[in-house]
Formats: C-alpha cells, sequence, structure tokens
C-alpha cells in the first residue's frame, strides 16, 4: 500500500526529468504565466514566516545555481561577491541585486525565484526534533493548502494521510528528513489522479475544479483523467539549516499512458486494489469504477516487469 | 540508503596557536573552489590519518558563515584524552592535505528568537564564534556571557570584545566572577532564546534554572562537545556482518567497528545525534552509557548502545551489525 521509494536525489538519464536536478521542461512560460494569474487572484498562495527570509535567499542561490546549470542557454547568474545579476531569458528577466538585501528584489527573495521556477516549494524549518511549514510557494497542489498549513509541524501537516500514521511512517520519515544533509538532496514519487490536465487543484479552488470529477463517461475517460506524479526532493540549505521540499508535478493523460502495455496493466491492477481509504483520500471514489472498465480492457493479466519505465 | 556526508578535499592553509591550550586550523579546498556556505553552530568531522589509525573528531566551525574561501576550527589540547587533539597539535602543519566533512548543524539558532542569550564555557564558546558572526551581519539581537579559567586562556575573548564591544559579558574563574544565573535569565525580554555550550556541569546548570525559571524547553538549546572517554579494552560480536571485534583503550566502540570495515551512519561522534544508535542483541556485563541521545530508560534497559561515546565492561556484548 506503501513503498518506501526515496533514494538520493542524483542525475539520471539524458532526455528524462532526472537529466537535472532542478527540472525546466516546454511548460516553464506557461507554469510561470499561469503562478502569476493564480497569485493575483489569491496572494497567499506565496507566504513566508517573519524568521524564514533567511532560508529564502538559501532557496533563490539553489534555484538560479541549478537552473543556470543545467541550462545555461535559458539562465545565466554571475556573482561578485554579494553583487548577483540573473538572466532569465525565457521570461525577459535581467536583474541585479545585492544577495542579502531584500530592498535590492522586486519581491521577498523566494517570492521572486519562484515565481521563476516550476513546481511547489515548502521551505521547512527545523527545530525542536521536528519540521515546521513555515513558508512556501503553493499554486499547483493536489487539493492542499499552504494558508491551512502555514506554521504547522510534520505530524499536523500530514494528519489528513490515511494509514500512515499507524503504520509510523512518518516518524521515520521524519527522522530521515531532519538528518538529510547538504549536498547530499533525496527525491520520491508520490502520485494521484487529476480530470483534466490542471496544475491548481486547491481547495480554495474546489468549486472550479470539484465538479469535473462528475463529468468522466466511458467515453471521454481516456481524454479526462489524467495520472499525476509529483517529483518530491529534499534540500538541506546551508545558511538557514532549513530544509526545502520542491514538489515537481507532472501529468499525463490516459489515452497517452495506455500507449505502453506495461503501464496500462500496472494502473489497472493498482486501480483495481487500492484500500477504500487512500481511493478516498486521492479522490478517486466518484470516477473509478468507469476508469476501472476503461483500464480493464487493457490488462490481459500478464506479469509487468520491475521498474517504472516502459518495456 | 545510508546517511552521513560527503567529503571535502582540503588543504590545511595555516596554523596559529591562540594561547597554551588551544590552537587554531586553517583549511581550504585543494581545488581551489569556495568551500560550502554553512551555518552558525555547524560541526565538521575532520578525519585524522595517524599511522594504522584514523580518528575522526568533530570541530565547531568558528568563522564567519559569510566567508567560505576558509574553514577554521579551534583545538583545545586534551593531554588524557584519546590522542585526537595531540596529534591536531603535534603533526598538523600547514600545506598538510586532509579530509573533512560536509557541515553538519546539530546546534541551530532559532531564527525565530527576538534575543538570542549565549553562554559559553571555555572551548564551548567555538559555535558563538560563528553565530555572533552570522546574526551581527544581519542586525540580529545577541548577548554572551562567557567564562574562562583565566583571562589568558580566554579563547577569543578579546577579539568577541572588540567586534561586540558590551554584548559580550566576560567571567574569570580566577577572579572568583560567576554568571549572575538566576538574575540573569529572570531579565530576558519574551521571545528570548537561550544557547549554552561548555562542560557538562555547566550545561547541566543552566538547563536546570531555565527549567526552573519557568523557560519553556524549546527556547533552551544546548551542545554537549563531549569526545569520547579512553577506557579499558572490550571484545564485542558484530552478529550481521560476523565479526568478533576488540575495542582498544583509546579507540572508540564506532571507531573500532569501522576498523573491522563496517560502516554505521554518524554525523555527530559525540552522542548526541543519533545516527549510529546500535541495537544489543545479548549481554553480559555493564554499559557506560556516555551520551546524550537515549533515554535514562534507554540506558538502564541495555537494549540499546550508541557507539560513537559509549563503552562496555564484561564478558560479552553483542550487537545488531
Amino acid at each position: 500500500m506503501y513503498a518506501v521509494n526515496i533514494e538520493p536525489h542524483v542525475l539520471g538519464p539524458k532526455g528524462s526529468v532526472l537529466e537535472n536536478l532542478i527540472d525546466v521542461d516546454e511548460h516553464y512560460v506557461a507554469e510561470m504565466q499561469d503562478r502569476a494569474l493564480v497569485l493575483a487572484e489569491d496572494p497567499l498562495r506565496c507566504q513566508s514566516l517573519p524568521h524564514m527570509t533567511l532560508a529564502g535567499w538559501d532557496l533563490l542561490e539553489l534555484l538560479m545555481e541549478q537552473q543556470a546549470l543545467g541550462y545555461p542557454e535559458h539562465f545565466t547568474l554571475t556573482r561578485d561577491g554579494d553583487r548577483w545579476r540573473w538572466i532569465n531569458r525565457p521570461l525577459g528577466i535581467d536583474d541585479t541585486f545585492t544577495f542579502g538585501d531584500v530592498s535590492t528584489l522586486p519581491y521577498g527573495p523566494m517570492e521572486y525565484i519562484t515565481r521563476q521556477s516550476q513546481g511547489d516549494f515548502c521551505i521547512l524549518d527545523q527545530r525542536d526534533g521536528n519540521l515546521w511549514m513555515d513558508a512556501g510557494m503553493v499554486t499547483t497542489q493536489a487539493d492542499w493548502s499552504l494558508d491551512f498549513d502555514i506554521g504547522m509541524n510534520f505530524f499536523e501537516w500530514h494528519a489528513p494521510v490515511p494509514l500512515a500514521h499507524e503504520k509510523g511512517i512518518f516518524v521515520r520519515a521524519l527522522k530521515f528528513l531532519t538528518n538529510i544533509q547538504q549536498g547530499k538532496p533525496a527525491r520520491r514519487l508520490n502520485w494521484t489522479m487529476t480530470v483534466n490536465p490542471r496544475l491548481d487543484t486547491s481547495p480554495e479552488n474546489y468549486h472550479k475544479w470539484g465538479p469535473d470529477r462528475t463529468t468522466v463517461t466511458p467515453e471521454n475517460v481516456g481524454d479526462k483523467v489524467h495520472l499525476r506524479v509529483e517529483l518530491q526532493s529534499f534540500w538541506r540549505l546551508p545558511r538557514s539549516n532549513g530544509i526545502v521540499f520542491p514538489i515537481r508535478c507532472y501529468l499525463i493523460k490516459m489515452d497517452e499512458l495506455v500507449t505502453q502495455p506495461k503501464w496500462a496493466r500496472r494502473l489497472h491492477r493498482v486501480i483495481r486494489d487500492l484500500p477504500e481509504e487512500l481511493v478516498n483520500y486521492k479522490g478517486l471514489t466518484r470516477y473509478r469504477p468507469t476508469l476501472l472498465e476503461w483500464l480493464s480492457k487493457l490488462d490481459d493479466g500478464s506479469p509487468t516487469s520491475a521498474g517504472f519505465g516502459p518495456d | 540508503m545510508s546517511t552521513g556526508t560527503t567529503k571535502l578535499d582540503v588543504v590545511v592553509s595555516d596554523v596559529v596557536p591562540v594561547n597554551e591550550l588551544v590552537t587554531r586550523f586553517h583549511f581550504r579546498r585543494r581545488d581551489g573552489q569556495l568551500l560550502p556556505t554553512f551555518s552558525g553552530g555547524a560541526h565538521v568531522v575532520v578525519e585524522m590519518r595517524d599511522g594504522e589509525r584514523t580518528r575522526l573528531n568533530p570541530y565547531s566551525l568558528m568563522g564567519s558563515p559569510l566567508d567560505t574561501r576558509e574553514y577554521t576550527i579551534s583545538v583545545r589540547r586534551d593531554d588524557v584524552g584519546r590522542g585526537g587533539s595531540l596529534f591536531m597539535h603535534r603533526n598538523v602543519r600547514p600545506g598538510m592535505e586532509m579530509v573533512i566533512s560536509y557541515p553538519v548543524n546539530l546546534f541551530s539558532l532559532d531564527l525565530r528568537a527576538r534575543k538570542h542569550l549565549m553562554l559559553a564555557g571555555g572551548i564551548g564558546i567555538t559555535p558563538f564564534m560563528a553565530q555572533t558572526a552570522q546574526l551581527a551581519a544581519d542586525g540580529g539581537n545577541f548577548e554572551l556571557h562567557y567564562t574562562c579559567r583565566t583571562a589568558s586562556l580566554g579563547t577569543y575573548a578579546d577579539v568577541l570584545r572588540e567586534r561586540y564591544d558590551r554584548r559580550v559579558r566576560l567571567y574569570h574563574d580566577d577572579r572568583d566572577e560567576r554568571i549572575e544565573l538566576d538574575r540573569l535569565l529572570s531579565s530576558q525580554p519574551l521571545g528570548t532564546h537561550l544557547y549554552v555550550c561548555g562542560p557538562s556541569g555547566m550545561i547541566d546548570w543552566v538547563r536546570d534554572r531555565a527549567a526552573a525559571l519557568g523557560w519553556p524547553a524549546e527556547t533552551v538549546h544546548f551542545e554537549h562537545f563531549a569526545a569520547p572517554q579512553p577506557g579499558a579494552p572490550f571484545d564485542v560480536t558484530l552478529a550481521v556482518s560476523g565479526k568478533t571485534i576488540r575495542v582498544g583503550e583509546q579507540q572508540s566502540l564506532l571507531e573500532a567497528v569501522e576498523a573491522a570495515g563496517v560502516d554505521p551512519p554518524y554525523l555527530c561522534r559525540g552522542g548526541v545525534c543519533g545516527q549510529c544508535e546500535t541495537n544489543v542483541i545479548s549481554s553480559d556485563g555493564k554499559f557506560i552509557h556516555n551520551d546524550h541521545w537515549l533515554s535514562e530508560e534507554e540506558h538502564r534497559c541495555g537494549k540499546k548502545i550508541m557507539p560513537c561515546v559509549s563503552r562496555f565492561e564484561g564478558r560479552s556484548l553483542v550487537l545488531e551489525r
């Protein structure tokens, strides 16, 4: 039901989302415009408690360095002591600022750089043997709210997750995360499903996307229903000793997913065997029978090979 | 997946005697690059290759986190210790190539604090050197109370006074100057966090008084810098790897396990981080627990041991390693 799937966040194959540790893809400009629209409607998607500014600078450094390293044709970072110049060609940005001086940027450091980086970002303060959700930029989430969770500790913000507390998963996960070391990031994958290719499925906007779940029919399931995979990575921040937790969301529609017979067979079995608590938690309840019926026709019962790559 | 830190190849760029007991060591990267940024309170583990023996000792970084051209540590010579500090004082010279770990912070500032009240004893001053530099650069509110045996052993007292003037208060044992702890703890503004680093007795005293005076536990931060103590040699069976090892008088159990080719995870090597916690399968004898990680109950039960600092006396000890 739950698998321990944490591994070192190291470079993967060329052409994959792991070619760089911070992935920038063909949706970059569109996703940044989408983020700006969400923020204009709801500024509380981006929050940073007063003690988290230093962690914001840590994150700015991390994302600028990683994006410039992976995509030099798009991003350039030049450092002369505290004087930094950041060029972001896809968004037409060329800013010179003083690292550590918030008055030299148009936004706080976390907001500035996460308006230019794909994926959601949670910055966790580490103290009292726990992690605290004290800052974040969250506009592409799977039904959770930064505004609700801000200031909560690791157990509090995970409280709604079914069956995992009893198994001691969060105690072990916290122990692992509080020991993440500088220069040794880790990652895991998480998944759920989304109807229509929406990035913003927040509780704040439930009235916009919730009703989509009632629109799935045997005819449109392949086009409407998407597997949503989150690539979550965990990084120790050097100056603040906090942890940043980027959550990068990728969507694939069923019609595309089933082009790989192994994926079709496996997803059918996963959806079929998922415990009821998780079906409800992931919000699949209403359209699961339709999805299952559709997927079952693509499952010939043969075994699937190990790993998530296609055969 | 094992935890632990990445290593840094460094060269000793300077060795500076500070007083009759303390020497400062400067490290730069061998490849000429900048060192990783760190946060005040972080330590590095220094690998000391001493003939056949490898010692791994943690030392607080004491330079400014804003300057990553070099790292600096200060080592107090311990003539009756296990030899790590003597090795540093006697063998380490400028130009020598060494290996250190990435910085790890187990004594972090709580950045929510409206004021940081710091109490240092002796060589416990070192993490505060970095923390005060970090806070001062950003207009942070701090006050440092520093106890030392004599003025000449007040390591960096002059530097701190010059940098921070009246924000630093010195106390000399030989002049019978004592911190008026209760008065100090009773007169702090709301939102103050307390940090203490020094001998165990001092840490216990400060924590006890803070608790008695109503300080919430989450506002009291402390770092023990206890090194592993030497002791009588003892034999241990490592059940998982099928090895029997002898822990030498000057060796820690963790070092003996590592010398046998088994690598448990570690971060602090000082009994506080919990990484090397090891299950005891069976034992016939007495544990000498020196860690600050396991609870008193766990110490009594004899089901767990922290091999970085704790020892054993008796007939047999079998560990799940």
